[in-house]
């Protein structure tokens, strides 16, 4: 089998704009054929990040590799990569069809041949037909569409994606989710994306890294990262957690380290339920009840700390009423990082 | 039961406010009025009677002007003389426009892309400082600045350079006993005076034109010349032309620079000035002021359907 380079890889990468150090130290692997997820709150250099495989902006220190081959000092116009911009970055000078066409103009594709490409890959993102509108007569989501195929029909090794979905409603935005996806499955590309929401890259992300602070806190399947945040920073980024004390956690059968508890593993039950063997449980009086739609949060007062459990809606509580909280002893998850 | 708004004691001034609330169409009037008016009455009435003028004729025996509709007047425009000035004039307003753009460009890309803080405002310090000195001023120290005794041929000849000086003048038709006296003089000073115009709307253009453009443009293959062409320049294009309508339209109508720093050869300002003047004929005079008129009008076509306003 033939040895295959990964798709992105960052050693020891810094970027510092002034005394800040927008990306500290940061190393990275990504494989080919990821969806990869960069996740973090703004400024902690995620985008930054992307800005780096996509050549906008240099490393001061460490390795970028892609594919195998040296990326810094590499421009972008001569990387294979292309990127969708957050605010899209279409040419208002030009129609749909001249956008898409736009990289393959550069290369000195013939008109004929570049014209079919790009109708091609207008019906790919669902815009058969749209090539002679002008974008500005185009809504947010099929600005969306173009700026993905006018990144696809360069047919790049490795697609950027900078908070693609942040300026879509949320119908809208769930809708692009399923089709990003079945996007990147049926290309077989390399989709690094970033974001700041934590839902969208569980659901759409392959793997995922979370940023704070100029580095990587944790790398990890969705999953991973979910069920076992290694800090206290990525436990309540992903997904709302408790957060329990050490004390806490070995009152009620973890181990005496900071623990993350997710909510929906906790069951709200009337004082006089029965525990079961493997399972932990707390008394005390709801404080407040927060109504979500398909959950509801209840937030419980124990003697000792608050507790937020996640249940499905209905539940008979009111505020005020005395309950017991039960969960199963193996849904604490003990965080190697006691900050 | 008491009301749900108190009502406020009206006073005059209210009941205005309020009513302007009520009809915002007549706030709007009421601000649009003086200026239509200006514009109606002063600008378009005046350009009326001129246009009316240019159909009247000069009777060259009695030299009275005849009330009569003829069109006699624009046919001495085609007199040989007459078309002479102007040509003259359309390919002097060309070059200054032309060369007004090249300069333009780079200030104006590295105001709008570069400068930030104090460069900026030296760089409109810069622009603006010679639009708040007197023109003919700035005329006249350039007709010393080119005169024969002037700084550039003394620097020509402490740079040994005296005989590229002399052969530059001694260029047919440009050409002439000075710079002061050429028509390259005149050419400097409308380029030096009417840049301002090209720089301001230039550099607004590619103000608007967003950083990630260029990303966007070098991340699908295209290196700095082909994002030039393809996405900087067609997008400073509507600024562009807009700056060309300003120096092309300032230099058709001037007289003023051609008549201190040229040769006595006339620009179609100064035949205006003349026939409206000691000649007294007022209608070849208007007929005359139409041609920048028809010539912008033609320009503003012609830009449009080249596309120089799409974006807009």
């Amino acid at each position: 089998m033939k040895f295959m380079p990964p798709a992105v890889r960052f050693q020891n990468v810094s970027r510092r704009f002034g005394a800040v150090r927008a990306v500290d130290d940061v190393s990275l692997d990504i494989a080919p054929g990821e969806f990869f997820a960069l996740l973090g709150p703004s400024g902690s250099g995620k985008t930054t990040c992307l800005r780096l495989v996509a050549g906008f902006e240099q490393p001061d220190e460490g390795h970028i590799e892609i594919f195998g081959e040296t990326a810094e000092g590499v421009p972008p116009y001569r990387r294979n990569v292309n990127t969708v911009f957050q605010d899209y970055a279409l040419f208002p000078h030009m129609t749909v069809g001249e956008n898409v066409a736009y990289g393959l103009m550069i290369k000195g594709i013939p008109k004929p041949e570049r014209e079919r490409k790009a109708r091609e890959a207008l019906a790919m993102v669902k815009l058969a037909g749209f090539e002679d509108r002008r974008t500005a007569q185009l809504s947010g989501g099929q600005r969306q569409r173009v700026a993905l195929a006018r990144a696809l029909v360069n047919g790049p090794k490795v697609l950027l994606l900078d908070e693609p979905l942040g300026a879509l409603d949320l119908k809208l935005r769930e809708q692009m989710q399923e089709e990003l996806k079945t996007l990147q499955t049926n290309l077989g590309i390399t989709f690094v994306f970033v974001t700041h929401d934590q839902g969208e890259a569980l659901s759409m992300a392959n793997r995922v890294a979370i940023f704070n602070e100029g580095k990587i806190v944790q790398i990890g399947t969705p999953s991973d990262v979910y069920e076992r945040p290694n800090s206290r920073f990525v436990a309540d980024f992903v997904g709302s957690s408790n957060v329990l004390s050490p004390e806490f956690a070995s009152a009620h059968g973890g181990r005496p380290a900071w623990t993350s508890l997710r909510p929906e593993k906790i069951q709200v039950a009337s004082p006089f339920a029965l525990v079961p063997a493997a399972c932990a449980s707390a008394k005390g009086v709801i404080t407040s009840i927060s109504y979500q739609g398909a959950t509801t949060r209840i937030t419980v007062a124990t003697e000792t700390q608050s507790l937020v459990a996640a249940v499905a809606a209905g539940s008979p509580f009111r505020k005020g009423d005395t309950v017991t909280l039960i969960w199963p002893k193996s849904a604490m998850m003990p965080m190697e990082d006691n900050a | 039961m008491t009301a749900l708004v108190e009502i406020r004691e009206r006073r005059l001034s209210g009941a205005l406010s309020d009513l302007l609330f009520a009809r915002p169409q007549l706030l709007t009037l009421l601000l649009l009025a003086p200026p239509l008016l200006w514009i109606g009455i002063v600008y378009i009435g005046s350009l009326f009677a001129l246009l009316l003028q240019s159909f009247y004729s000069l009777d060259d025996f009695s030299g009275v002007i005849v009330h009569e509709f003829t069109l006699s007047t624009y046919g001495q425009l085609l007199e040989e003389a007459n078309l002479q000035i102007i040509l003259r004039t359309v390919i002097m307003s060309a070059l200054v426009t032309v060369t007004s753009a090249i300069i333009a460009f780079p200030i104006a890309y590295y105001a709008a892309r570069y400068a930030r803080g104090w460069t900026k405002a030296l760089f409109y310090l810069a622009v603006m400082m010679p639009l708040w000195s007197s023109y003919l001023v700035k005329v006249y120290a350039w007709k010393l600045i080119l005169a024969k005794e002037g700084i550039v041929t003394w620097l020509a000849a402490q740079l040994h350079l005296g005989w590229l000086l002399n052969g530059i003048l001694a260029l047919p038709v440009v050409g002439g006993p000075s710079l002061s006296f050429s028509y390259i003089g005149t050419y400097l000073v409308f380029v030096y005076i009417w840049l301002p115009y090209m720089i301001l709307p230039t550099q607004a253009a590619l103000e608007r034109v967003p950083a990630n453009f260029i990303e966007a443009a070098a991340d699908l293959g295209a290196d700095p010349g082909q994002t030039f062409r393809t996405v900087i320049f067609p997008l400073a294009l509507p600024g562009i032309v807009a700056g060309s309508i300003f120096t092309f339209s300032l230099t058709l109508g001037d007289y003023i620079i051609p008549q201190i720093v040229g040769n006595s050869r006339l620009m179609i300002g100064q035949a205006v000035y003349t026939l409206q003047g000691t000649a007294g004929n007022i209608p070849l005079a208007a007929a005359f002021t139409v041609v920048p008129m028809a010539i912008m009008a033609v320009y503003l076509w012609m830009a449009k359907r080249m596309g120089a306003f799409d974006v807009l």
